[in-house]
């Protein structure tokens, strides 16, 4: 098993795209439950120090999963995912948004549409994300959010470990 | 130190960006930057306003002109967010190798 199997990872400005490719060492039919069962999603999904946490999901074309990612002090971003389509172990497709913990979409936070498909081969699953934004800006104004909550997260993590490094 | 105005704001704008993209290659004065675009002269300062505040230009008088320079090291601060987010994918997929483990394992056990 390959230890250093690393992401690829691109921003397509012309598409307003960001593309993620992974390889995982796993048959397809797992790597495809951990991406479309609420309780191995949650597992993964939200970067640590975050946790995902699904309320309601409903893996069909027209169905939609409502979750939160939940912050280390207790702090909610709900999200919504709408499937588009779905073609089972090989590619689904969803539009993802920001929204309230009842579902309301918000309208001033950008939107985006993404695009998981699911390759298999010898014993090794790619998984290929493209996640497509409205504008440059909107995809610029994710990349930033992401940027600050994994920024905050570490700084209050390094809080927590100074005091108990002076002892 | 003086209150620097985010980055992210100044590079969110369109108009902003083109400006950057402009002076990349080489520095020019503000009459020519503003040649270049169909917005008024002041819009045109106030945005290369925004930009040296963001510390993403600096500006030098030569002469009486002044001219706007791109400065390297506040282009690289942006390419290290692009690094955060490509961070948090593979926080978020080394996860997913670990829930992949345990599908395997209890597979086994079966």
């Amino acid at each position: 098993m390959k230890n250093n199997i690393l992401t690829d990872f691109s921003v397509d400005k012309e598409n307003n795209t960001v593309k993620v490719k992974r390889e995982f060492a796993a048959p397809k039919k797992h790597v495809w439950a951990a991406w479309t069962e609420p309780e191995l999603l949650d597992q993964w999904w939200a970067p640590k120090p975050w946790k995902s946490r699904t309320k309601s999901m409903d893996f069909k074309e027209g169905g939609r999963r409502l979750y939160a990612m939940v912050g280390p002090e207790g702090e909610e971003h709900w999200c919504l995912a709408d499937y588009k389509s779905i073609t089972s172990e090989m590619h689904f497709a969803y539009r993802d948004g920001f929204c309230d913990s009842s579902g309301n979409i918000s309208q001033d936070m950008p939107r985006s549409d993404w695009s998981v498909e699911f390759t298999e081969l010898n014993g090794l699953t790619t998984v290929d994300v493209e996640i497509t934004y409205e504008t440059l800006s909107d995809l610029e104004k994710v990349i930033e959010m992401g940027f600050r909550e994994g920024f905050t997260a570490t700084l209050e993590e390094l809080a927590e470990v100074l005091p108990a490094m002076k002892q | 130190m003086e209150k620097r105005r985010d980055v992210f704001q100044a590079i969110a704008d369109p108009t902003r960006r083109d400006i950057l993209c402009l002076i990349a290659d080489e520095p020019l004065n503000l009459n020519s930057i503003a040649e270049n675009f169909d917005i008024s002269r002041p819009a045109i300062s106030q945005h290369i306003k925004v930009l040296d505040e963001s510390g993403l230009v600096a500006i030098r008088k030569k002469g009486r002109q002044r001219f706007c320079y791109i400065r390297p090291q506040k282009i690289k601060e942006i390419d290290e967010w692009l690094e955060q987010f490509r961070q948090h994918w593979e926080d978020r997929f080394s996860q997913l190798d670990q829930v992949l483990t345990n599908l395997k394992d209890e597979n086994n056990e079966k």
